[in-house]
């Protein structure tokens, strides 16, 4: 790879660039314009999130009250931190503080790993409560019980304070509608931390190792800023799927 | 042909070094971070798709010569549709000008060594083949018979057929296309050459970048909603399912925001092409240049605001139904204003006929006919009528077949000197150019007066009244094919016995031509060009004399 680079050792310059500038801001555009893409993928879904929220919104209530808002918080303060340590580890990569750069991306990796341990808890529960769709869902009478009891402001869910709720009726479809997307949206993130995950061991590798490319802080950049948009849709996804009432 | 071998300036003992010879190995092709390298690998590989899709075709025109065929059984004709959609949109058009013209073209038309990301380049060919590959193989192991719009919940819940397979190489081919658009961006943002400034693109350019844009928005959108009908049939869920509270319009809402837009991705690199063949062989500069460039950011633009009318009789809301109809309208403003440019700039220009000008002019008259059938079906009243009828097919074949694929043969013959250093046999190339156009039209015209009269698309059964007409398009496909077989025989020909390209044999502006041989060495240029001139200069052009050794090619360029 780096027999590639004009000058292997100072200046990391592909080929194809006439100089270092051109080169920087190529890659941050390359990235942005990436980053756009990644707003449109996730775009399909949190328009469907806002088609079936509007279509069924009981059903959300009652799918949101499955959520456990306190690992949610928990994940969210989790995420924001590894930003932080991640735009810390930009910044010592400017600074071209290798093992500082290196420590902030291991507490970066472990705050991921934090995340996801905790998002596989809730996944877990979800599926011993039969709510993940498909084969594993389940929505009985007892889950209506369980609404009913609920501290639903009383104009938010008419129909539920009415004690109109069948259990085997829509509902079940619309709830069950509720967990699809919140799967298919944290499914989609997670994957999208998942390989953040991967990029960074990657990068930990060819730094301990002292390789030549990742001392060229660009690329580090470039993966700052994909992590930081890894936690924006997080931000997103958190109001939306566990604090709908709020 | 008079065309001889123009660089003779200093007689060569070795042939000089170009992106052609310079490694001859499998893996000197295969391993490739050369634009133009990859250019060729996808110029093949779509080839190879459009045979199998043109197969498909012939196929369908083969079965519907009879009122009720006997070629093959329904579910047959169902999958060789499907199979015709999804290789010729998907795996030919989508990538064509842009992969092939645009991976070759765009880096040496601005002045650049290389596209910004050579790596991701050569990725996106991989993807491209890993999805071309799934695709195929499910085809050959059954096939698809959703048709290439995949409706749920027939293809989610209904269908029996290798509906997921596909969908997995559509997913896979589209991440193909989006790093295509990355790269295009970023290397015309950032790589052009010292006062190559934006106003003085060529507007081949302006219309890659307008192609990018849609690229990049509207491929994602199609990745997830085709991910999510895998999900639908594999887990039985229900997202697009109305079995369980899932809302198939919002599928069809979903699929259009990108298969709308791709329309333009198909449309808007031929456009490019054509404003660059119509000035050099009218030998004028280009007439409202800022106005045909932004005419191309507008429809990728408005491309994105306009899906809905394809869902008129879906049930979706007539106020909605009535805004997309408007703004349907609206977007034919832009698409007119590049065919009056396109005519103002031949108006007392020289106009030569040679094959690259025969496409491009084809091109105008077929892609204003596919316009302007377009606006028929955008109207809300006329579209209960001819809905799914085959008046769509022959309105979306103009624009696709006679609009996009008439641009890429254009680029084709155009850039064909440059690509491969070799001259293709005009005569010929003149004849091919007929007879695609003829045959173009026999084929497509007539189903402008079937789907008037009322015949569905998608049955291969119909009521004898409909034969004559049917007849009559599928012997314009028979001749129609001949006008694709023919070019595919003299290209293959001239690699090895075609004359010798001059640097610029048409005497184009631009640096493809100023400035760099026939073909390009690996690197493009061994200096950085310094751009002083707007494009389209060709006052300036021909009142050079030297003209870069292509001078006296010029004589014989006429008479083909």
């Amino acid at each position: 790879m780096s027999s590639q680079l004009v000058q292997p050792m100072e200046e990391y310059l592909w080929e194809q660039y006439e100089d270092r500038k051109q080169q920087d801001e190529s890659y941050l555009v390359g990235m942005w314009t990436f980053l756009s893409t990644e707003i449109m993928f996730f775009g399909a879904l949190f328009i469907s999130y806002a088609v079936y929220r509007y279509k069924y919104p009981e059903a959300f209530y009652a799918g949101h009250e499955y959520m456990n808002v306190a690992l949610g918080t928990i994940n969210t303060a989790v995420l924001l931190t590894s930003s932080l340590t991640m735009a810390l580890a930009v910044h010592f990569a400017q600074k071209r503080k290798r093992w500082m750069q290196i420590g902030m991306l291991v507490i970066t990796m472990f705050l991921a790993f934090g995340f996801l341990g905790i998002k596989f808890v809730e996944y877990g529960d979800k599926f011993r409560e039969h709510l993940v769709p498909g084969y594993n869902f389940e929505w009985n009478q007892a889950n209506v019980n369980r609404l009913e009891a609920s501290t639903a402001p009383i104009n938010i869910i008419p129909s539920l304070k009415a004690g109109s709720l069948p259990a085997d009726s829509a509902i079940s479809h619309d709830a069950q509608m509720y967990f699809i997307i919140y799967f298919a949206m944290t499914g989609l993130h997670a994957i999208h931390v998942i390989i953040g995950i991967l990029i960074m061991m990657v990068f930990i590798g060819m730094l301990v190792a002292n390789h030549p490319s990742v001392r060229y802080h660009m690329p580090m950049e470039m993966l700052g800023l994909y992590w930081h948009f890894v936690d924006i849709v997080w931000i997103f996804l958190y109001p939306l799927l566990y604090l709908i009432p709020r | 042909m008079s065309v001889t071998q123009m660089e003779n300036t200093t007689p060569e003992p070795h042939p000089r070094k170009t992106y052609l010879n310079e490694g001859n190995t499998i893996g000197s092709w295969l391993l490739t971070k050369d634009h133009k390298r990859i250019a060729i690998m996808f110029l093949i590989s779509i080839s190879l798709m459009f045979i199998v899709g043109g197969w498909a075709a012939t196929m369908i025109r083969a079965e519907l010569v009879e009122p009720q065929g006997h070629l093959m059984s329904h579910e047959t004709y169902n999958k060789m549709f499907s199979m015709h959609g999804i290789v010729m949109i998907f795996f030919f058009l989508i990538p064509s000008i842009p992969a092939v013209l645009g991976n070759f073209m765009v880096p040496i038309m601005i002045g650049a060594r290389d596209l910004a990301f050579p790596r991701l380049n050569l990725i996106s060919w991989y993807l491209y083949i890993i999805g071309a590959g799934i695709s195929l193989a499910a085809m050959l192991s059954g096939g698809v018979d959703t048709g290439w719009t995949f409706y749920t919940p027939y293809s989610s819940v209904y269908s029996n057929t290798h509906v997921t397979m596909t969908i997995v190489g559509i997913f896979i081919a589209g991440f193909s296309s989006i790093f295509t658009g990355i790269n295009f961006i970023v290397t015309i943002h950032k790589m052009r050459a010292p006062g190559l400034t934006w106003f003085r693109l060529p507007l081949f350019v302006w219309a890659i970048y307008a192609t990018s844009i849609i690229f990049l928005l509207g491929t994602p959108v199609i990745a997830i909603t085709l991910a999510l009908v895998v999900l639908e049939r594999t887990l039985h869920l229900g997202i697009f399912n109305p079995a369980y509270g899932g809302d198939p319009i919002l599928f069809q809402n979903l699929f259009w925001f990108y298969s709308h837009p791709a329309v333009y991705i198909m449309i808007l690199p031929s456009m490019g092409v054509v404003s660059e063949i119509i000035p050099c062989f009218a030998r004028k500069k280009i007439f409202g240049y800022n106005f045909i460039a932004f005419s191309s950011l507008a429809i990728a633009l408005f491309g994105f605001l306009v899906w809905g009318h394809h869902m008129f009789v879906s049930g979706q809301s007539v106020y909605s139904g009535m805004i997309f109809s408007l703004l349907s309208f609206l977007i034919a403003v832009p698409s007119a204003v590049k065919v009056f440019n396109w005519t103002a700039t031949m108006y007392k220009g020289r106009i030569s006929f040679d094959a690259p000008m025969l496409y491009a002019l084809g091109f105008i008259g077929l892609f204003t006919m596919g316009g302007l059938t377009g606006l028929y079906l955008a109207s809300l009243t006329a579209d209960v009528d001819l809905h799914d009828t085959y008046f769509v097919v022959a309105h979306f074949h103009y624009i696709m077949v006679g609009g996009a694929i008439m641009g890429f043969m254009g680029g084709m013959h155009f850039w064909w000197p440059k690509i491969t250093g070799r001259m293709y046999p005009e005569r010929w190339a003149k004849i091919a150019a007929v007879i695609t156009f003829f045959g173009f039209n026999f084929t497509f015209f007539p189903q402008f007066i079937l789907g008037y009269m009322g015949m569905p698309r998608r049955y291969h059964w119909y009521p004898p009244e409909f034969q004559t007409l049917n007849i009559l398009s599928s012997i314009g496909a028979a001749v129609l094919a001949f006008g694709y077989i023919i070019p595919a025989i003299y290209f293959i020909w001239s690699l090895k016995k075609g004359p010798k390209a001059p640097q610029n044999p048409w005497r184009a502006t631009g640096l493809e031509w100023e400035e760099v041989p026939s073909p390009p060495p690996t690197h493009n240029f061994a200096r950085l060009p310094i751009v002083e001139r707007e494009a389209y200069d060709y006052e300036w052009m021909d009142g050079r004399d030297d003209s870069l050794g292509a001078a006296s090619v010029t004589g014989g360029k006429g008479d083909g």
